[in-house]
């Protein structure tokens, strides 16, 4: 059993703080959905704990089980056991998800063979694997490919940085799958950031934390998500009794085709 | 006494037979009067010919290359072996073949391979030339006056040579200048893969000043590739032309990764229709070396193809200059035509200038040209590092991955491991790791 635990995370770009103290608590085995609206920093928190250096940590710690993460690099952060599922992953040539894996795990791992299986598990198709990581590859195949590596690489905790954008039916409901088999299968805790609560219907989370204005205004349990779809961040916000923050970062990316205005 | 300059009677006195001796002293006579080139010229601009000087070489004499009938050397080594089947291998120290040798069952179909000053001299003697004279400068004037050898290797009218013909070219001597040249006839439909290294002694000051000549007939496809590992103290001015007949095919793979400046013109000329000619060249410079690319693809005929794909990556102090010049004629309609240079620059110190230009006189005719210059993208270090990949690690990735077209599509497929192997050598030594 491991924990992964952020406490009172403060990050900035420049001088502008975008996580404002963020707490959050998440153990093996569980599934943790974060859900915030549009620039309310839920990437930038996704970023910060991988160890991006594009932000600056100003205070709080980030630990595995009592182990601090916050001051080593992103490929020793991994080597812990934190993954990331990159909401747009980067395009490289040349470089496929074998020589990948047997990079990041120094040639240990029998690279070859466990991609096949998850390959297999996950329907991934061959010229995927043949050509360069993520090249050319469709909304669907990138995050198929996103799982492939997270399930071979069998992290402790993954980080889900908006793993249901750009996917269509079959495959959020193929990775969705395969991310909750790992939960059981090697304990995985995940931590799943959306804004969009579909996800939530194919991985149903233990907790929800609702993310504004740089940090968790309140947490529950998926009867949350429930009301947020009702009656969206605008309705949570008031019943908690605050205002909805003006966006603290703004979003570096194109949005979601998918995600509806305003949740 | 022995005139130890770059004098007619010093090319006089290499010896060699008569035709060779007079072909010699017709560029000797030049000499007197050759202007050596300045940076201030565009075809040299970025380069380090403003620190070329002759004085500080010698040409051979005849005692140290060797009677040309004396091939002392067994040839290969481990490039040779790692290559496996080859049906010819020619050695050259120096310019002067020290040995060769080729299959029986080609020597039957009338495949020629030997050395330019032991051939027959009919064999020879008329196609000499007739490629990189049409695109001279100094240093081919300087090479065809010390020319006393080097590899020549002819395939008859539809013969096809299945095994790659191996050359391996070796230059050694502190001070001394040295010649090499290849010249290669390909008649009417025949096809050839010749793989040529070039190296030359660590540590020793060295002029390398070569020709590669490629005159491809009609239906003749040749594939060519050069891999260049000369030590780092050999100065490297190299001419690579091709003629391509009707429908012809060159398909050219050009390596660099030694030398201290190395200077590479690779030229095509399509003079019959429907010729097709493909460039692609990796280079990488470390240390302060610098890699120099001139590269023309000169459509004359109509339908006429040509692809170029350069890619380099520099480290260190490192420098690399490419600059190309795609040229459609008038009589060239419906061309199609590419030129495309790629470059990293892996650390704040080095520099890489990429210049590509057209001159386009047809109106029917594609052509792009695209170049890039930057350093390894921070995203892809990022997802790399983010799955646990240690940075030195991920940038040897990034680097070979963008090599990695180029090696993927060189003609003889065995050379891929030796050429990733050396790439990976060159990042890690980024890292002070001796692995």
């Amino acid at each position: 059993m491991s924990v992964l635990k952020v406490t009172d995370l403060h990050a900035s770009i420049g001088d502008v703080e975008i996580l404002r103290g963020v707490d959050l608590e998440v153990s093996s085995g569980e599934v943790h959905a974060l859900m915030g609206p549009n620039g309310s920093g839920k990437s930038t928190l996704s970023h910060v704990l991988m160890g991006r250096d594009d932000y600056t940590v100003t205070s709080g710690s980030v630990t595995i089980d009592g182990e601090e993460l916050l001051g080593l690099p992103t490929w020793k952060r991994a080597r812990k056991g934190l993954f990331l599922t990159h909401q747009y992953p980067v395009e490289i040539v040349g470089v496929r998800v074998v020589d990948l894996v047997t990079a990041a795990t120094d040639g240990e791992a029998d690279a070859g063979g466990r991609i096949a299986t998850e390959a297999s598990r996950l329907a991934v198709r061959d010229e995927f694997l043949t050509r360069g990581v993520n090249v050319e590859f469709s909304g669907g195949e990138q995050k198929r490919a996103e799982t492939l590596q997270l399930a071979v690489l069998e992290p402790r905790f993954a980080v889900l940085d908006e793993i249901d954008s750009g996917l269509d039916v079959d495959a959020l409901r193929d990775v969705s799958r395969r991310i909750e088999a790992m939960t059981e299968e090697t304990g995985l805790g995940v931590l799943a950031i959306t804004h969009y609560a579909r996800l939530l219907t194919e991985l149903r989370p233990d907790r929800v934390h609702v993310f504004m204005g740089g940090r968790v205004v309140t947490s529950g349990g998926p009867e949350l998500a429930d009301e947020l779809e009702a009656g969206g961040y605008d309705g949570l916000a008031a019943r908690l009794g605050i205002e909805v923050p003006s966006p603290v970062a703004a979003a570096e990316k194109p949005l979601d085709p998918f995600a509806t205005p305003g949740f | 006494m022995t005139d130890h300059s770059f004098t007619p009677l010093a090319a006089g006195a290499l010896g060699g037979p008569d035709w060779l001796v007079a072909r010699r002293a017709v560029a000797a006579e030049q000499l007197a009067e050759l202007v050596w080139p300045t940076d201030s010229e565009e075809v040299w601009r970025y380069s380090r010919v403003n620190q070329f000087d002759l004085a500080q070489y010698r040409p051979m004499t005849a005692e140290e290359l060797g009677a040309p009938d004396v091939e002392s050397a067994p040839g290969g080594g481990p490039l040779a072996a790692e290559l496996g089947e080859r049906a010819a291998l020619i050695v050259v120290r120096d310019g002067r073949v020290v040995h060769h040798e080729l299959d029986d069952e080609l020597i039957e179909q009338g495949v020629t391979v030997c050395g330019i000053a032991t051939c027959e001299a009919d064999a020879v003697e008329p196609f000499l030339g007739t490629v990189s004279s049409a695109s001279p400068d100094a240093f081919t004037v300087l090479h065809d006056a010390f020319l006393a050898g080097g590899a020549f290797v002819r395939v008859p009218r539809g013969v096809v040579v299945e095994r790659p013909i191996v050359v391996l070219h070796w230059a050694e001597g502190e001070g001394m200048a040295s010649f090499p040249h290849t010249l290669v006839v390909a008649d009417e439909g025949s096809e050839v893969t010749i793989v040529e290294r070039h190296a030359s002694a660590p540590h020793v000051n060295h002029l390398v000043d070569s020709v590669v000549e490629l005159a491809i007939a009609d239906n003749a496809h040749v594939r060519h590739v050069s891999i260049q590992e000369y030590g780092d103290h050999t100065w490297s001015v190299a001419l690579q032309r091709a003629h391509l007949g009707r429908d012809a095919r060159l398909s050219s793979s050009a390596v660099a990764l030694g030398g201290d400046y190395a200077r590479l013109r690779t030229e095509s000329r399509l003079d019959g229709a429907g010729a097709e000619s493909d460039l692609l060249a990796v280079y990488f410079g470390d240390g302060n070396q610098m890699h120099d690319f001139r590269t023309f693809q000169d459509h004359v005929a109509p339908r006429t193809r040509s692809d170029l794909l350069f890619k380099g990556a520099v480290e260190d102090t490192a420098r690399s200059v490419y600059s190309g010049l795609i040229r459609i004629r008038p009589d060239a309609q419906k061309v199609e035509a590419t030129q495309s240079n790629r470059n990293l620059v892996l650390t704040e110190g080095a520099g890489a200038e990429s210049i590509p230009n057209l001159e386009i006189e047809a109106d029917d005719v594609r052509c792009s040209h695209a170049s890039t210059v930057g350093p390894i993208d921070d995203d892809q270090r990022y997802y790399l590092e983010s799955r646990g990949v240690r940075p030195e690690d991920a940038e040897r990735l990034i680097v070979l991955g963008f090599f990695e077209d180029v090696f993927s599509r060189l003609p003889v497929p065995a050379l891929a491991t030796p050429l990733r192997r050396a790439v990976h050598e060159k990042v890690g030594h980024l890292h002070g790791d001796a692995s």
